[in-house]
Parts: structure tokens; C-alpha cells; sequence
């Protein structure tokens, strides 16, 4: 029975922000068995990575080398670690299930995930390399008072990053449970340990490595199921359409917008919610401090964009081929029928696509791939928690500044051993409950508190201090009150009455991101005291450096 | 950098220049994203029939779509690169070397 109630949890895991919207079912899955090829692929993988944190750990000398790779990844990798960043497992398995539950509700995901990155390159990518060292606090309280900006953007880092930190673990262990047939505790202190060797000795090198050698797997295993399914239907594109519409048991309705059109102003604040919290997510943001110029820059997110589009793509044919090729296939159902779910639950129609189209191999890799993405997206962070923990509030706010570069790195390890030990307490406390709202949460409070905040200190000459840091807050605090007042998690997840879930909608974002960017308005023109007109005044300066690069941080020479 | 040096550079010709093309260039793509972006979400809140009309067989008007404005995100982020990587950088080359000579 607890697994029953576990697969249905990693059903909910996975999914993304509005899994509400579509129910999922949970069957049990039968007695996990060790699986072979999986757990022999993944070991060499993380032998791989082993070697790669020993490596990194020879280069990793200085405060620049651990927060930000010593200044030296190119643009291309930069691109790749961010779409390795980005394309988590709740991207591969969560978008592509819904595609195979939902049909076309997907791929409305899939592209609200994508349309962040041209306007962070149109609006931010430069400024931000220009202004930044290792945090994007680095860039908000470029001109402002580091102490108030510095405690505000840590809360911001820190809050989204245990909420994605929490769906990220819980995932990994349900998902290792069910793929690897590991013990769940196991699997989570696996996941803990591991990470907290990649980012401890190998900083930010190592964990930029694994991520572009898990992209790279990650893309290369996708396309492979592509063009697998592709080519049953004799890469006729319309065939599989066809087929997909006559055997999904909704029929030609998976090619309606489905559950996004329930209430147009959810769709919209949604859409908000994933288009500017990719703005304002830490662990993206801390990898434009990677690369050696604004130039860099610009090509990470070309590189990016073209990645994470190409990835989007697959998965939509991914989860149509898993509608023809799963769905109907009695063998990847409970019981061998298919009345009653999939094996593994919700979340597993590219796991058993992976099997049809290329056998125990290739379902081995796509799980290991799974792994693997979750190790990788968990290390990138928990580095950008440690580096808000150690960069913005040890050494600025709490010792002004005055703390030697190895002190801040030592305090910077200590953090990741702590948040390390923090993640596998929180994923073994969250373990029986719906953590699916969580991954929305990150990125409403990424698109309320961080990216408001970023946007406004690098672009508006009027922002204050007084400013910034009212509006950062009412953003965050109005994102999680929003959040918990709605039907997702009142409701489905601490199980109190309907009455009390005052706020109708999927996501806060819609309100509360236009909320902060008028309070820091507000509070910034009002504000008459002397340090805010000399915040203002030094805006030129700053604005000059964003544009032009001078006086911004270089490559390390090594 | 002291004040006289930002209000040198702020009069360089190259950087009023370069400033107000990126500016110009940045806002004109940004906007343009925003309106495909939430032209296609407002599509599929008021007019979710339109995304399931059928094109070609069973490819959808919804299909079309989706699939173009993920092309058109990687080519307007393409788009810009491009522009920033010769016309920019050129122009920031100039400013940060009439900087450094007036600096000595």
C-alpha cells in the first residue's frame, strides 16, 4: 500500500505547478526488481563525475573558481549547463506525461518554459555579466546598501531554492525507488551525498561539468526516442497524430488546449509565473558569472534557447509516440491491463516509451539519464544556496565585508554540507506529501521577489534601497500567502475545507508580480533621504559598466 | 571608475550610439516576444477551438503555432546575437579603447 501511495506522490512530483488540473492515476507498481542495466549505466556516470569533482577540485583555488568556474566556460557549455539546468526531470518526465495524458496541454507548458530566455538575453544577459561577481545580489546591490538588498536577495535565493530543492528530492527518491528499486531513504541519501561531493570539493567546475555531460546524455537519449518513435510511422508526423487521436481514449480532444482554458486568468498568471521566474531563478542566473565576457553571455543563451526549444520538441513527440506505443500496450500496465494505469504511475509514459521503442537497454539509459538529471539539478542548487549563505549573508551582511576569500569559501562548503543534509532531512519529511506545487512556488517567488528586483536595479535609474527592498518583499511574502490560500494546496494538500481556499487561481503571479514592481516603484519615488539621492546618482556609473564592460570581472587565468 | 571618466565616456558619440540602438533593438524584441507570447495564451483561454482546427490531416492550427514560436524564440534570440556580436562589440571596442586613452 505504501507504494501505491508513494508512485502516486512521484506522479505528483514530477508533474508541474498545475498537476491539479489533470488527475493522475496510481497504480501499484510490481515489486520493484533491481534493474540491471539502469543502475550499471548510472554508476558509470557517476564514476565519470567522480573523476571529473577530482579534477575540478585541483583547479579550485580561488573564491572566483568556486562560485563561478574561475570565469573560463565558454559560451557553448554555459548554454548546455543551462539547458541542463533547466530541462529537469520534471521537464522530461512531467511534460511529456502530460502530453501523453493531455495531449496538446504540454506542449502550452512546454513553450510558457522557453519564452523567458529571449527576454532574459534581450533585457538582461549582458548587464548582468557586466555587473556581477558570484550572486545576482551582486548586480541588485551594485549601487544600493549591500546590507537590506544583500539579506533580501538571499531570502529570495534561499526560499526558491528549497522549494525546488524539495520537488527535486522527493522526485529523485520516488523515482529511484521505482527505477532502480532502491529503498526510498536510500536513494535520497544517495542523491544528498553525492551532490554534496560534487559541489564541496568541486565548486562550481565540477557542477558545471556534470551538468553539460548530463544535458549532453539527456538530449542525445531524447532524440534517440524521437526518432524511434518517428520512424514507426515511417517519420510521417501525421500518421502519428492520426494514430495517437484514434487510440487516447479522449480522442480528438487531446488536441484541444484542455485543462489551461478552465479560467483565462490562471492560463495568463501561469504563463507570467514561467516566463519571468526563469528571470529570477538563482541557480540560472549564477551561471552568467561563469563565462568570460558579455559576448559569452549572449551565446549562453543563444545556446540555451536553441537546446531547451530542440528538447521541447522531442518531448511533445515523445509523449504523442508514448500515447500510440504505451498507452494501448497491455505490457506496461498494471496487471497487464490497461483499464487500470501505467506501471510506476503517472510519470513513467517515456520510461516505457523508452522500452518500446529500443528494450531494456535503452529504457536502462532513459532511467539512468533520469538519475542523473535529478543529481545534476539538485547540485546546481544547492551551489547557489551556499553561495547566497556564504557570499551574501556571511560575508556581506553579517561581517560587512571584512572576511578573507578563503574564509568565505570554507563558510560556502560548510553551507553545502549543511543544505546537503538539510535536503535529504526535508525529503525524507516531505516523502508522504504532495509536493507538487512546490516547483510553481520557486518560480512564482522567482518572478515576484528576484526578478522585479533585478530587472529594476539594473535598468530604472529611481530605484532605492527603501524600495527594492519593500517591493522584493511584498512580492515573495505575496506569492507564498497567495500560494497557500489556493485551492492547490488548502485544498489537495493540507486537506482543509474549500471555504478557506480563498484564492481561485493556479498561480500568484499575475498579482503579485506587478504588486512588487509597484511597490518598488512607489517606495523608491517617495523616498527624499540623502543615501537614496546618492543611490541615484550612482547610477550612471553602474549603467555605464552594464553597457560596456568596464571594470567587470575577468576571466581567471589559469 | 571616477565620475569624470563615466561622464567621459557618457559623452563618447560611440556610446549615446551604442546605447540607444541596444536599447532600442533589446525593447523592439522583448515587446515583440511578449505580444506572440501572450497573443498565443490569450488564443488558448478565449479560443481553444481555433488550436484544434486541423491544417494539414491531423496537424492542427494549435501545432503550427506552438512549433513557430519556439523557432521564433530561438531565432529572435539568433537575431540579436548576431547584431550585438559585429555591431556592438565593434562600437564597445571603440569606447573602451577612447577610454583607455583618455584615462592616461
Amino acid at each position: 500500500m505504501t507504494r501505491l501511495i508513494k508512485s502516486s506522490l512521484l506522479a505528483a512530483t514530477l508533474t508541474l505547478a498545475a498537476s491539479a488540473a489533470y488527475a493522475v492515476d496510481a497504480p501499484a507498481p510490481a515489486a520493484a526488481a533491481i534493474d540491471w542495466n539502469a543502475v550499471s549505466i548510472f554508476a558509470v556516470f557517476v564514476l565519470l563525475t567522480l573523476g571529473i569533482t577530482y579534477w575540478a577540485a585541483r583547479r579550485t583555488r580561488t573564491a572566483k573558481d568556486f562560485y563561478a568556474a574561475g570565469g573560463g566556460i565558454t559560451g557553448f557549455q554555459n548554454g548546455l549547463a543551462i539547458a541542463g539546468d533547466y530541462m529537469s526531470a520534471a521537464s522530461f518526465l512531467g511534460i511529456s506525461a502530460l502530453v501523453y495524458t493531455s495531449g496538446y496541454y504540454g506542449l502550452i507548458y512546454s513553450i510558457g518554459f522557453l519564452v523567458g530566455w529571449p527576454i532574459i538575453m534581450f533585457l538582461m544577459a549582458e548587464p548582468l555579466r557586466n555587473l556581477g561577481r558570484y550572486t545576482f545580489a551582486d548586480v541588485a546591490s551594485y549601487r544600493l546598501q549591500a546590507t537590506p538588498i544583500r539579506a533580501m536577495a538571499a531570502t529570495g535565493t534561499l526560499v526558491t531554492v528549497a522549494f525546488y530543492l524539495i520537488a527535486q528530492m522527493v522526485g529523485a527518491g520516488q523515482l529511484i525507488e521505482l527505477l532502480f528499486g532502491l529503498p526510498y531513504l536510500l536513494a535520497v541519501v544517495l542523491v544528498g551525498v553525492l551532490m554534496i561531493i560534487y559541489v564541496t570539493f568541486g565548486g562550481m567546475i565540477a557542477t558545471t561539468w556534470v551538468q553539460i555531460i548530463k544535458a549532453g546524455l539527456l538530449l542525445v537519449g531524447a532524440t534517440a526516442m524521437a526518432i524511434g518513435v518517428l520512424a514507426t510511422f515511417g517519420f510521417d508526423f501525421n500518421a502519428l497524430l492520426a494514430k495517437a487521436i484514434e487510440v487516447h481514449p479522449q480522442h480528438g480532444k487531446i488536441m484541444l488546449p484542455g485543462a489551461a482554458v478552465a479560467n483565462p486568468i490562471s492560463a495568463i498568471s501561469l504563463g507570467m509565473a514561467l516566463m519571468f521566474g526563469t528571470a529570477g531563478l538563482p541557480h540560472i542566473l549564477m551561471r552568467f558569472f561563469t563565462v568570460g565576457s558579455a559576448k559569452e553571455a549572449r551565446k549562453s543563451v543563444f545556446w540555451a534557447t536553441t537546446f531547451i526549444g530542440y528538447f521541447y520538441i522531442l518531448t511533445f513527440i515523445i509523449g504523442f509516440g508514448a500515447i500510440v506505443m504505451v498507452g494501448p500496450n497491455a505490457i506496461y500496465h498494471v496487471g497487464g491491463d490497461i483499464a487500470k494505469g501505467l506501471l510506476g504511475g503517472g510519470n513513467m509514459p517515456a520510461i516505457h516509451l523508452a522500452h518500446a521503442v529500443g528494450g531494456d537497454l535503452m529504457k536502462g539509459f532513459i532511467a539512468a539519464v533520469a538519475f542523473a538529471t535529478i543529481l545534476a539539478v539538485v547540485s546546481g542548487l544547492t551551489l547557489s544556496g551556499a553561495s547566497a549563505v556564504s557570499h551574501d549573508l556571511y560575508a556581506s551582511v553579517f561581517r560587512h565585508g571584512r572576511v578573507d576569500e578563503a574564509a568565505e569559501v570554507r563558510a560556502s562548503r560548510i553551507t553545502t554540507v549543511v543544505l546537503g543534509i538539510v535536503a535529504i532531512v526535508l525529503g525524507v519529511l516531505f516523502e508522504k506529501i504532495n509536493v507538487a506545487f512546490m516547483v510553481g512556488l520557486a518560480f512564482a517567488v522567482a518572478a515576484s521577489a528576484n526578478f522585479p528586483v533585478l530587472l529594476l536595479s539594473m535598468l530604472w535609474k529611481g530605484l532605492t534601497t527603501r524600495g527594492a527592498f519593500i517591493g522584493g518583499f511584498v512580492g515573495l511574502i505575496c506569492a507564498v500567502v497567495l500560494t497557500v490560500f489556493s485551492p492547490g494546496i488548502w485544498v489537495a494538500v493540507l486537506g482543509l475545507s474549500k471555504e478557506g481556499a480563498w484564492f481561485p487561481y493556479t498561480s500568484p503571479a499575475i498579482f503579485s508580480m506587478p504588486l512588487a514592481f509597484l511597490c518598488c516603484w512607489f517606495f523608491s519615488i517617495t523616498d527624499k533621504s540623502a543615501a537614496a539621492n546618492r543611490e541615484r546618482a550612482a547610477f550612471d556609473a553602474q549603467y555605464v559598466r552594464s553597457q560596456t564592460g568596464i571594470g567587470a570581472e575577468k576571466a581567471a587565468a589559469h | 571608475m571616477d565620475e569624470q571618466a563615466v561622464k567621459r565616456i557618457q559623452s563618447d558619440p560611440n556610446y549615446i550610439k551604442l546605447v540607444a540602438e541596444r536599447k532600442s533593438f533589446g525593447w523592439t524584441l522583448a515587446i515583440i516576444t511578449l505580444v506572440i507570447y501572450y497573443g498565443y495564451i490569450a488564443l488558448v483561454a478565449f479560443a481553444p477551438g481555433v488550436i484544434a482546427t486541423p491544417v494539414s490531416g491531423a496537424i492542427t492550427i494549435g501545432i503550427i503555432i506552438g512549433a513557430a514560436i519556439i523557432v521564433a524564440s530561438i531565432v529572435l534570440t539568433g537575431i540579436y546575437v548576431s547584431r550585438a556580436n559585429s555591431h556592438y562589440d565593434e562600437l564597445t571596442k571603440a569606447i573602451v579603447n577612447a577610454a583607455a586613452m583618455g584615462g592616461k
